[in-house]
């Protein structure tokens, strides 16, 4: 069978879709030179006319050029999805067709939204900027790919299987022999002969599952140590500050390298440093319903007695693999993976709420707390802490996306994950060797990860500008 | 701010102590010197062979001994097998006649030790590598500082503008990018036959002789993921200098906006981005050794992986100090540099 074509019977549109590049390439170009100029002119006082007209019309054409790419890849997904044929829909139009779910799954969301975005606080809000819409939706792009990959609906291939003959075959290429299997790999085939696309799919699971995560449990250690901390002061913030710089101080890399290896697994480090941090959530939650409600000791001691089950059951589980039920699991690489991350990210967590705290706590709503009598932690957890909520929610969006590239940084050491993992790391390390003769399996989860860091720091810029609003 | 130098320079040795004891803990732990010992022997050793060749270089010592030897405080061990009657010892490792060797040799006697990869003296290997890796700094910092700076100053000038607003997105974008992904993306499209082959994917010849070929891409790629940071911080403080009442009376008098940005806000605008290029030396620590693999420029980060991937335990030592040292030292020169360049804040 023939290759597929980039873009199947809608090639008729690429010599457009490449001179609108051009174009774009030209106005930008054009449009900071005038705005400059223009610019300039203001400066100095001698508004002319035609500087400021040139520079309109540069931002005139830059809009137009744009639209009409936008509606160019709006043409190359939609009419790829309704193409009859696989040769009909070329490479683009076959993976917009598996990726349909995850279009329909954004289009909903982002309806529902949109509607209901009086209603939703801050997240709507979201909706009211271009650049956090934009970044919401690449990062809900990625997070249903991954999602949908998981449960099977997308990949084309099992990631992991090798099919002879389809070692570096270029994106597009059919299989030799189709028994049942899908007659293409999409983006071509790895070092190993396995498929790209699959792959790609697949290591966005292994990012979504552990980045937020990872992300919050250093919130968690890192507001639990920083607002008090801040609040009391002394010795407490010096011996802290300086465990926190002391980490802070060892290069990233090389604490991997020391935690990250067999030999430190072998010896229960990692599990002993995963005890000591994921109880950090539990001690929050207690402290957060204890202080909230100890006036009211029937609910608190429901609310306790349901976070002290929950918790400790999955503490049990995540942190010594000694779940009583047998239900949770967590393989043990995946945890050390887990807790470096953990690890580097608290102090810098720290850092922050330690700094917004010392500046609320000078507020009078604080000193009106402290005269009612209210405990320590009740003025920490829900006077300062609710206050520092909006740079908190932008970082925690920005930390995601570093939690990311430490993740891709890990598998790009072959540190952690299994070396047959398909998170994006690693198969940008297994790509690297062959890049300058094949780059195409280190190029697509390169991409991918890049997208996904950059809608996730999008949307943390929107979620500023809206909270800036306020 | 002789006591506040003094009080610094204390805390720094107090972190580099920890920080390297922790190195040395996790270095020293049973199953690494296991690895170690079999990859100096041989794969298959019985276990009484590594206890052996453990004794014999003294790795069964205590913890804070081994730790005391290493820093010079302690006098280095001495070790006669029983039936042989072969006596090794740690400051005669190297041929030396053990009974003329020096009672202590360590950090402070200026031995770094001896590295079992490379079998070469720590102190001249982290020498050559750390010049190297000096060589593509300078080159990083000489591209990416005055960008970034050009870049946010900018972007901040007018706050909002289109100019404003197309760099912010570049710089979110370069922040965005990683090395490991910049690189591959340049290395595709500059250097592969599917690109332009017009440079080299691999920079191990720019060690003896970079040229633009073989320099260009690695100090382009640091130099991509920190641009986008330090002009950003730089915009930050542009703008709020831009809507200080001095820059509007300078306005209101009939200054000209190039003099207002050159002369009045510049130099206040550029305090706050020094403290962060200053801060981002660690940051940049992680690049060199991300490029310097990815690459295959043998500097300082190659050593470094080359030191952990086979638990050399001195050479993995020396480079913890290394960078642990360049991070404290320019942390304490942001301080220094700080108070300089804005005489409001006062050292107490």
């Amino acid at each position: 069978m023939d290759p597929l074509t980039w873009t199947g019977s809608l090639s008729v549109l690429d010599p457009i879709f490449l001179l609108a590049w051009i174009a774009l390439g030209i106005a930008v170009v054009a449009q900071i030179v005038t705005t400059f100029l223009a610019a300039e002119d203001i400066v100095e006082h001698e508004v002319s006319a035609t500087t400021r007209k040139l520079a309109d019309y540069a931002v005139l054409g830059v809009k137009i050029v744009a639209g009409l790419i936008l509606l160019l890849i709006l043409l190359y997904v939609v009419g790829g999805i309704l193409m009859p044929t696989l040769e009909a829909k070329g490479i683009v139009g076959t993976v917009s067709t598996r990726l349909l779910p995850v279009w329909i799954a954004l289009l909903a969301t982002f309806a529902a939204s949109i509607v209901f975005k009086r209603r939703l606080g801050l997240y709507g809000k979201l909706f009211d900027s271009m650049v956090g819409m934009i970044g919401f939706a690449i990062v809900m792009f990625w997070v249903f790919t991954a999602i949908f990959g998981a449960m099977d609906l997308i990949v084309t291939h099992d990631p992991l299987a090798q099919v002879s003959g389809m070692k570096n075959k270029v994106p597009g290429t059919a299989l030799p022999d189709v028994e049942g299997a899908y007659p293409y790999y999409l983006l071509g085939g790895d070092n190993l002969a396995r498929d790209v696309f699959s792959r790609v799919v697949k290591g966005a699971w292994e990012v979504v599952k552990v980045a937020p995560f990872a992300t919050l449990f250093a919130f968690m250690v890192g507001i639990t140590l920083g607002l008090p901390a801040a609040y009391f002061g002394g010795r407490l913030d010096t011996i802290l500050s300086f465990v926190s710089n002391l980490i802070l101080a060892f290069p990233v890399i090389l604490l991997f390298y020391l935690l990250v290896t067999p030999e430190i697994v072998q010896t229960g480090i990692p599990v002993y440093m995963a005890a000591v941090l994921f109880i950090f959530p539990i001690i929050f939650l207690v402290i957060l319903i204890n202080s909230r409600f100890h006036v009211q000791p029937v609910k608190r001691t429901v609310y306790l007695a349901i976070t002290l089950v929950l918790g400790l059951w999955i503490y049990s589980g995540v942190a010594w693999n000694a779940d009583p039920l047998g239900l949770i699991e967590f393989p043990p690489n995946l945890l050390v993976v887990f807790v470096s991350v953990v690890f580097v990210n608290s102090p810098t967590v720290f850092r922050i709420v330690r700094g917004i705290a010392l500046d609320i706590k000078t507020r009078d709503y604080v000193a009106a707390g402290q005269t009612r009598g209210e405990s320590p932690w009740y003025i920490m957890l829900w006077e300062i802490l609710p206050n520092a909520r909006g740079p908190l929610i932008v970082d925690f969006c920005l930390r995601i996306g570093y939690t990311t590239i430490l993740l891709g940084t890990l598998g790009f050491f072959g540190l952690g994950l299994s070396p047959e993992s398909p998170d994006w790391g690693s198969t940008i390390n297994d790509g690297r060797k062959l890049l300058s003769i094949f780059p195409h399996p280190a190029l697509a989860p390169a991409f991918s990860l890049m997208s996904l860091v950059l809608g996730l720091n999008l949307l943390a810029d929107g979620l500023r500008e809206e909270s800036l609003r306020d | 701010m002789g006591i506040f130098i003094l009080r610094r320079v204390g805390v720094m040795i107090l972190t580099a102590l920890c920080l390297t004891f922790v190195v040395f803990y996790l270095t020293n732990l049973y199953p690494a010197l296991e690895k170690l010992a079999k990859t100096q022997g041989n794969q298959r050793m019985s276990d009484e062979a590594v206890l052996s060749y453990l004794e014999r270089n003294g790795h069964l010592q205590p913890l804070l001994v081994k730790y005391g030897q290493w820093l010079g405080v302690v006098p280095g061990y001495v070790h006669e097998n029983p039936e042989t009657g072969a006596v090794t010892a740690r400051c005669a490792t190297r041929g030396m006649d053990p009974a003329e060797a020096p009672r202590f040799c360590g950090l402070l006697q200026g031995d770094w030790g001896f590295s079992t990869v490379f079998k070469d003296d720590v102190s001249a290997i982290i020498a050559i590598r750390l010049g190297l890796t000096g060589k593509l700094m300078f080159w990083v910092l000489v591209v990416m500082v005055p960008s970034a700076l050009i870049v946010g100053v900018l972007a901040g000038m007018r706050e909002g503008s289109r100019l404003d607003r197309s760099l912010s997105t570049f710089s979110i974008a370069s922040t965005a990018t990683p090395e490991y992904v910049s690189g591959v993306i340049l290395i595709t499209l500059l250097a592969s036959s599917a690109g332009w082959k017009i440079f080299k994917g691999t920079a191990t010849s720019a060690a003896d002789n970079a040229t633009l070929e073989n320099f260009l891409l690695p100090v382009l790629t640091i130099s991509l993921y920190g641009v986008g940071y330090i002009a950003r911080m730089t915009r930050a403080s542009m703008t709020e200098v831009m809507t200080a009442q001095y820059i509007r009376t300078a306005r209101l008098k009939g200054v000209s906006f190039r003099n207002v940005v050159l002369k009045h806000a510049l130099r206040n605008a550029l305090i706050a981005p020094f403290t962060v290029i200053m801060l981002q030396f660690p940051w940049l620590l992680n690049g060199v050794v991300i490029v310097e693999t990815l690459f295959n420029y043998k500097g300082f980060g190659w050593v470094l992986v080359q030191a952990a991937g086979n638990n050399d335990i001195s050479l993995l030592l020396a480079c913890s100090v290394v960078a642990v040292v360049v991070v404290l030292v320019t942390q304490l020169i942001s301080d220094i540099g700080y108070v300089f360049l804005n005489p409001r804040i006062q050292l107490s």
